[in-house]
C-alpha cells in the first residue's frame, strides 16, 4: 500500500501547484508564452531554445514560479509550432519534425491542411500529456534516488549524458566529438573556480567572464539559421490553411483508430526523450514502428493521417520528457532545456534533486503549468493557424534584419555587454558552417552548459580517489551508470556486432 | 543553359571539411597547449586548472584528425560536392556584412538608431522595396522595442557613444 500512498502524495503536491499557477496573472502570461512559443516556431532563426534564450531576461524582474511558467510555455508552443511549417511549408522548422512532413506536406497538397494540422496537434497534446504523467509521478522518485548522489555518481551521470550523444546521433561519431568537445572548452575560459587561475582568455579582459551559454545559443541557432535561410534563395511555397469546427470534429472522430501506433509512439517518445537528443531519433523511429506494423504501410509518404500522428506523438513526448533529467537531476536533456535550467540558475535556484525539497512551490508549479500549458497550446493551435501561416508569408527581406535585431537584443541584455553582439555574430558563423558540415550543435550548447558542474564533480572524484579512474566503478550505482554510458558510447559497434552475427546465423544453421 | 552551369559554381564541400577540421584542430591544440602551460597535471591541492581542458583540447585534436582523414578521402555524392555557390555565399555576405556594421552601430548611435537604419537599409538595397517603407518598418519595429524593453520591462538598451535619444529624456 506504500506505492498508492505515494501516488496520493504527489497527486496532492501537483494540486498544490496548480493552486500556484492558477491566478490570472499566471494564466495570462501562459497565454502569451504559448503565442510568442508559437511564433518562435514558426519563424525560420528562432526556435525553442533561441526563444527562450531571447525572452529570457525579460522575466528577470518576475517571481521564478511565474517566470518559468511562462518560459516553459514558450518551449510548448515552439514544439507545437514547428508542425505548421513542416505540414505547410514542407519545411521542418525544427530536426524532430523532419519526419512529420513525409506524410504532412502531401496530405496538404491534396488540400486536407486542415486535418493534417488537426491529429497533429492533438497527436502532440497526447504526446505531451502523457510524458508530463509520466514525469509527475517518476521525477520524485529519481530526484529522491540522486539524494544519494556524490561527486564520482554525478560525474558518471553526466558522462552517461555525453555518451548518448555520441552513441546514438545521426553525425560522425569524430564530429561529435568535435563539437561537443569546443563546448566544453568555452565553458572553461576565464576564472577557474578551483584555483582562480585564468584559463584561456589570452589576455582579452572581454572573456574574464567567461562564455555565456545563451549568447552561443543565440548565435549557433539564431544567426546561423538566418544565414543558411539567405543562402536557400528562400521561396517560401506554402499551402493555406484554414481550420473549421467540422474538420476539427471529423479529424477526432477518426484519430481513436490510430491508438495502437500513438501507444508505440508514446512509449518510443518517452523512453528515447529521458536520454539527450533523443527527440529526433524518437520521431524517425516512431514514423518507421509505425510504417511496419500499419496495414496502410506501404501507403506512407503519399498523406496518410497514421503518418502523421506517429511522429508527432513521439517528438511530443520525447520533447516533454527530456526535462524530467532537468528537473530531477539539474541535467538538461535538450538544448531547450539547457537554457531554462539557465533560468533556474540566473533566478538563485540551485537545479538537481534538492529542488523539489527545498523549492516545492516551484517545482510542482512548473509541473502543474506543463498541464496547462498544453491544453493552451493546442487550443491556440487550433484557432490560431491562419495567422501563424500568414506570418511566414512576409517577406524574407524584411523578417531576416527584424530577426538579426531580436537576436542581437537578446545576447546584450544576457549580461549587458555589446562585446556580447560580436560574440552572437561569429557563433552565427560557427552556426552555419558547422550545420552545412554536419556537425551536430546540441552537444556544443549542453557541454558548454554543463561544462563547470561536470568539470567540478570530475576534479572533486578525482580527488577523492588521488587520481585514480577505478573510483567510477567503485561501487554498484556508480558502476552501472559507467557501465550504461560506455554501453551507449560504443552502441553503433555493438549494434554492427549484432547485425553481422544475425546475418551469419541463418546461413550457418 | 549557360545560366545553369555558372550557378553549380562555387567553394567544393572538401576544401570547407578540410578547412574546418584544420581550424578546429589548431583549436583544441591552442586548448591543450595552453592547458599544459597553465598545469595539467597533480598539483599540491589535487587536479591542477588545466587538468580537465589539457584531456578536452587533446580529445578535440584526435576528432578533428579524424575528421579531416575522412574530409580529405571521401567521395561525396554530385549534389553534394559543392558546399556553397557563388551566388548564395553572395546572398550570406549580404545578411552577414550589414549585421556587423549594425553591430559597430550600437557602440556609436545605440541599439535603437542602428536597428532602424540597419532594417531600413537591407529592405531598400536588398529586399527592393522603397524607401518610406523601409523607414517605416524601421521605424515601427524598432518603436516597439523601446516601449517593450525601456518602458515596460525596465530593461535598458545600450544608446550608444553618441546618444540621439537623450533630445526625448531617455
Amino acid at each position: 500500500m506504500a506505492e498508492s500512498g505515494e501516488a496520493l502524495e504527489e497527486l496532492t503536491s501537483l494540486m498544490h501547484g496548480f493552486s500556484v499557477v492558477l491566478s490570472p496573472y499566471t494564466l495570462m502570461l501562459m497565454f502569451v508564452g504559448v503565442f510568442l512559443g508559437i511564433i518562435v516556431g514558426v519563424l525560420p532563426g528562432l526556435g525553442g531554445a533561441n526563444g527562450v534564450a531571447i525572452l529570457l531576461p525579460l522575466t528577470f524582474a518576475m517571481p521564478p514560479a511565474t517566470a518559468i511558467v511562462m518560459l516553459s510555455c514558450i518551449y510548448w508552443g515552439a514544439l507545437f509550432g514547428g508542425a505548421i511549417t513542416s505540414i505547410l511549408f514542407n519545411i521542418p522548422g525544427e530536426p524532430w519534425s523532419v519526419a512529420t512532413t513525409f506524410d504532412g506536406y502531401p496530405m496538404a497538397q491534396q488540400g486536407r491542411a486542415g486535418e493534417a494540422l488537426t491529429a497533429s496537434f492533438t497527436s502532440s497534446f497526447f504526446g505531451a500529456l502523457c510524458a508530463v504523467i509520466m514525469i509527475t509521478f517518476i521525477a520524485p522518485a529519481v530526484a529522491n534516488f540522486a539524494l544519494e548522489f556524490g561527486p564520482p555518481e554525478f560525474f558518471s551521470v553526466y558522462f552517461l549524458t555525453f555518451c548518448s550523444f555520441i552513441g546514438m546521433g545521426r553525425e560522425k561519431p569524430a564530429k561529435i566529438i568535435v563539437s561537443m568537445m569546443i563546448g566544453f572548452a568555452l565553458a572553461a575560459v576565464g576564472i577557474d573556480i578551483v584555483t582562480g587561475q585564468l584559463r584561456l582568455t589570452f589576455g582579452f579582459t572581454e572573456l574574464l567572464r567567461g562564455f555565456n551559454f545563451l549568447i552561443a545559443v543565440i548565435g549557433l541557432f539564431g544567426i546561423g539559421e538566418i544565414l543558411l535561410s539567405m543562402e536557400e534563395g528562400l521561396a517560401f511555397t506554402g499551402k493555406s490553411a484554414k481550420i473549421s469546427l467540422r474538420v476539427v470534429l471529423e479529424t477526432w472522430r477518426r484519430l481513436p483508430r490510430f491508438w495502437g501506433t500513438a501507444l508505440r509512439s508514446m512509449v518510443i517518445g518517452c523512453w528515447l526523450g529521458v536520454t539527450p537528443g533523443g527527440a529526433t531519433p524518437a520521431s524517425f523511429m516512431a514514423y518507421g514502428v509505425a510504417k511496419r506494423m500499419s496495414r496502410d504501410g506501404d501507403k506512407f509518404g503519399t498523406g496518410q493521417m497514421e503518418g502523421v500522428v506517429a511522429p508527432e506523438v513521439a517528438n511530443n513526448a520525447a520533447g516533454t520528457s527530456a526535462l524530467l533529467p532537468m528537473i530531477a537531476l539539474g541535467i538538461p536533456g535538450s538544448p531547450t532545456a539547457a537554457v531554462l535550467l539557465g533560468g533556474l540558475m540566473i533566478w538563485g535556484l540551485q537545479p538537481g534533486p534538492l529542488l523539489f525539497t527545498e523549492q516545492p512551490d516551484f517545482v510542482w508549479g512548473l509541473i502543474a503549468s506543463m498541464y496547462l500549458g498544453n491544453i493552451a497550446t493546442l487550443i491556440l493551435c487550433l484557432t490560431c493557424v491562419p495567422f501563424f501561416a500568414a506570418i511566414l508569408r512576409i517577406p524574407f527581406s524584411i523578417i531576416a534584419p527584424v530577426i538579426v535585431v531580436i537576436c542581437a537584443v537578446g545576447a546584450y541584455t544576457v549580461s549587458n555587454a555589446q562585446s556580447d553582439i560580436w560574440f552572437m555574430l561569429v557563433f552565427g558563423v560557427v552556426g552555419y558552417l558547422f550545420k552545412k558540415l554536419d556537425y551536430p550543435l546540441a552537444p556544443l550548447v549542453l557541454a558548454l552548459v554543463l561544462g563547470d558542474m561536470a568539470e567540478s564533480a570530475f576534479r572533486q572524484s578525482m580527488l577523492m580517489a588521488q587520481g585514480d579512474l577505478r573510483i567510477f566503478f567503485s561501487n554498484w550505482l556508480v558502476g552501472s551508470i559507467t557501465g550504461l554510458a560506455l554501453f551507449a558510447l560504443f552502441w553503433p559497434l555493438i549494434a554492427r556486432v549484432i547485425g553481422r552475427l544475425r546475418t551469419v546465423r541463418p546461413s550457418t544453421a | 543553359m549557360a545560366q545553369h552551369a555558372t550557378s553549380r559554381r562555387g567553394i567544393s564541400t572538401r576544401a570547407v571539411e578540410i578547412a574546418v577540421a584544420l581550424l578546429t584542430l589548431a583549436f583544441g591544440a591552442l586548448v591543450a597547449y595552453t592547458s599544459y602551460l597553465l598545469g595539467s597535471t597533480w598539483g599540491e591541492y589535487g587536479p591542477g586548472a588545466g587538468y580537465f581542458p589539457f584531456y578536452i583540447g587533446s580529445l578535440i585534436c584526435v576528432g578533428s584528425i579524424v575528421t579531416l582523414i575522412q574530409a580529405a578521402t571521401a567521395r561525396h555524392p554530385a549534389g553534394k560536392r559543392i558546399f556553397v555557390e557563388w551566388d548564395a555565399l553572395r546572398r550570406v555576405f549580404a545578411v552577414l556584412v550589414p549585421a556587423a556594421i549594425f553591430a559597430a552601430g550600437v557602440y556609436l548611435v545605440g541599439i535603437y538608431v542602428s536597428a532602424l537604419f540597419y532594417i531600413a537599409a537591407f529592405m531598400i538595397w536588398i529586399g527592393k522595396y522603397p524607401w518610406y517603407k523601409g523607414l517605416a518598418v524601421g521605424f515601427g519595429v524598432t518603436f516597439a522595442l523601446f516601449l517593450m524593453f525601456e518602458v515596460w520591462f525596465l530593461v535598458l538598451l545600450p544608446k550608444g557613444a553618441y546618444n540621439v535619444l537623450r533630445f526625448v529624456g531617455y
